[in-house]
């Protein structure tokens, strides 16, 4: 401060009076910037140079070139994590409209509306794991309620969870749960924002029902549409919680995707092959970076548009 | 009481000991990390400590009990970063990365002194890695088939010693509507238990070593013949539905409700199905009969170890810790029934009286002339390990991909060894 208050008073303007209009928004990008880089740039670097290692973790690292990726070609086990990753990304939108349904359904006023809204709220506040949990109980194949009610209609049991082309769809129905309440908040605050003298106006041209939502109400709700987009497929692709407490990726391996498997390959019990995690973890970023690319598209886009 | 007794003894014993050695002038500190987090290892964890802080007044014991799923990846950063002085760890090629990067220490001298290698031979091949010694043992376990003896009573069924009666027995129970076997394979090794002794009763214990060596091919004819045998049991319907959802906690219901009638197990399933309520009426033990007579028996006995870290700072107390751990007496204690309650690795202790650890304690001293073996994933390398144990519970659940599974695990091999 001192400093800064000497230069006042001096004639010539000092060199950070004369940079200040720089030097302010570096300063306070700076710290910023600086975890950017150390917590996110560099280990993403890490991990690219790391896949090109064999390394266990303890002793020196012996540089393969290319083997890593080589082997996951060959890799069955990475080929089912894909499609399942797939399965994932395609399936997990269906929070959206589902979240969309209810968030209309719930966006009246009746007695009692906050306490429904924050029931059906609920399933994204607890823990993933619980949601894992409960479910897993729900699809369990002696005493699992889905097993009661099929038994009751007589149609036999369902193992989910047991069987290798169901267990994902089983554990996507369970991610989705506490997706679509999300995707259901975002929709209620974005009906707050909706115009009701454009739903008025519609209304005097005769526009209702499907028509209205269609052509009024959904083009209102664009940002909204847009956040609920960008977490759900966010959402799809981090997707490990529920697939580790619900199957651990079994049985034999059908339920993994990309990041749990890098974690089984990487840091589990039998892992610890660094470099062959790193190079599953290359191609899960850059399978990222095309949505995020999109996403940092469309969104300058809109800046542009906006101004 | 008894044991109590039998413990203060043990100790004024040790201590008798250790102050005619040069251990009376141990002093600093030694730093213990342990992962028997679970309530009663932990105990005796804590007693170890305390006791052999109380032998040596200028040491300070500071022990670190860390939960043993988590130590697990801990060991780690641990071993390299900030080595305590002893840490737990397990038997066999588990040791092999630490033993490889140089992070365990050579006790071979240990080994080299009378009291230690006169009684606990029988697992000096199994803390043995390229000729030398790297821990001592505290504990071991049997395996076996655990069934329900009011069962076998009611279908009149004795205990089989070969393969057919195994098998015939089996038959009664399917036939009375119960399964034979529980099992739950949601987390794999426990599918690797059954190939372990289907394995071991096939071809012995030296080709479960070559295997789990990585010397023998997967797809080679006495691998498949193990597994033609596993399949018989998987065709007769053997083993209860949908194991592969469960965990090896989750298949004990089947056995306490009488839904199933044995449990291929480690003596650790004791405990909790004693607690859900079977008396010692109702449950008993067997080993795992004879399959090939023109094999000698052998067993699953993973062991549980204790090692120094090669950045250890007090070397001198641990040492003395190991000699400690695997005396005579200590190792009565610690592995008594109401303690860890398994098997003292000393020959000259004395195991307590329970039904199960007594026929344990027989079996493994005196009809297991094949060998004893750790479990398929400490002899074989991890990452075998976890490749071939998915492929078993793939095997028991759909039997006819076993080209495919055998092709799968004999590319690994190829690339892991």
């Amino acid at each position: 401060m001192a400093d800064i208050t000497t230069s006042l008073n001096e004639a010539p303007p000092g060199w950070i009076r004369r940079n200040r209009q720089t030097l302010a928004p570096v300063l306070f990008l700076l710290p910023g910037v600086l975890f950017f880089l150390f917590y996110v740039i560099f280990p993403i670097l890490q991990s690219f140079n790391l896949s090109f290692y064999r390394w266990d973790g303890l002793g020196e690292p012996v540089y393969v070139g290319m083997e890593n990726y080589a082997e996951l070609l060959d890799d069955r086990a990475f080929e089912v994590s894909m499609w399942n990753n797939a399965k994932w990304l395609l399936l997990y939108l269906l929070a959206i409209p589902a979240g969309l349904g209810i968030a209309l359904f719930l966006n009246q006023n009746v007695v009692g509306i906050r306490l429904y809204k924050s029931l059906f709220f609920f399933p994204f506040v607890i823990s993933q794991v619980v949601v894992g949990l409960v479910f897993s109980w729900f699809y369990d194949p002696t005493f699992g309620f889905l097993n009661q009610i099929l038994g009751f209609f007589g149609l036999g049991t369902l193992n989910v969870l047991g069987d290798p082309t169901l267990v994902t769809y089983g554990i996507i129905v369970a991610g989705l749960w506490p997706q679509t309440a999300y995707c259901m908040i975002l929709y209620l605050t974005g009906l707050n924002a909706v115009d009701p003298e454009q739903v008025e106006a519609a209304r005097l041209d005769g526009a209702k029902g499907f028509k209205m939502l269609w052509y009024v109400i959904i083009p209102q709700l664009r940002p909204a549409t847009f956040i609920a987009f960008v977490v759900t497929i966010i959402g799809a692709l981090r997707s490990f919680d529920l697939i580790s407490i619900m199957t651990n990726g079994g049985p034999f391996g059908s339920s993994r995707v990309l990041s749990f498997y890098m974690f089984e390959k990487a840091l589990s019990e039998y892992g610890f092959r660094m470099g062959y995690g790193a190079a599953i973890a290359v191609v899960l970023f850059l399978i990222m970076l095309l949505f995020i690319a999109y996403f940092l598209w469309s969104m300058y886009q809109e800046e542009k548009g906006g101004r | 009481m008894n044991l109590l007794k039998g413990t203060v003894a043990g100790l004024a014993m040790a201590a008798g000991l250790a102050a005619s050695a040069q251990a009376a002038e141990l002093s600093g500190t030694l730093k213990i990390f342990s992962d028997m987090s679970n309530p009663a290892p932990r105990a005796v964890m804590e007693k170890l400590a305390s006791d052999f802080d109380a032998l040596h007044p200028d040491l300070t014991v500071e022990l670190t009990v860390i939960d043993r799923e988590a130590y697990k990846t801990q060991i780690r950063n641990f071993l390299t970063a900030n080595a305590p002085d002893v840490a737990n760890w397990y038997a066999a090629n588990r040791m092999r990365p630490y033993v490889s990067a140089g992070l365990f220490e050579d006790v071979s001298d240990l080994w080299a002194e009378p009291e230690i290698a006169d009684n606990l031979a029988s697992t000096k091949g199994a803390m043995t890695l390229d000729g030398k010694q790297w821990g001592v043992p505290y504990t071991y376990y049997q395996w076996g088939v655990y069934y329900r003896e009011d069962i076998y009573n009611e279908l009149g069924l004795e205990e089989p010693k070969d393969w057919e009666t195994f098998k015939a027995n089996c038959q009664k129970i399917l036939d009375s509507g119960k399964k034979c076997f529980t099992i739950g394979t949601k987390f794999l090794w426990t599918a690797g238990g059954w190939f372990d002794y289907l394995n071991m009763r096939t071809n012995g214990y030296d080709f479960h070593m070559a295997l789990t060596n990585g010397e023998v091919e997967w797809t080679d004819e006495r691998v498949r013949q193990t597994f033609a045998n596993w399949r018989e049991l998987i065709d007769m319907g053997a083993f209860i539905d949908n194991h592969q959802s469960y965990s090896w906690q989750e298949a004990l219901p089947f056995m306490v409700n009488g839904e199933a009638a044995a449990y291929l197990m480690g003596n650790f399933a004791v405990a909790p199905l004693r607690e859900a309520g079977l008396s010692d009426e109702q449950l008993d033990f067997y080993q795992f009969p004879v399959i090939n007579p023109d094999v000698e028996l052998a067993e699953d006995a993973p062991t549980d170890t204790f090692h120094i870290p090669a950045a250890a700072e007090n070397k001198e107390a641990a040492r003395e810790f190991l000699r400690y751990v695997v005396s005579a007496d200590v190792q009565t204690a610690i592995n008594a029934g109401d303690a860890l309650g398994q098997l003292p690795v000393n020959a000259s202790s004395s195991v307590d009286d329970d039904e199960m650890l007594n026929q344990g304690f027989e079996m493994l001293s005196s009809n297991s002339p094949g060998g004893i073996a750790q479990f398929f994933d400490r002899d074989a390398p991890a990452e075998m390990a976890s490749v071939a144990m998915e492929g078993f519970q793939e095997f028991m659940v759909f039997p006819d991909n076993l080209d495919d599974i055998l092709n799968r695990l004999e590319k690994a091999r190829q690339r892991i060894y």
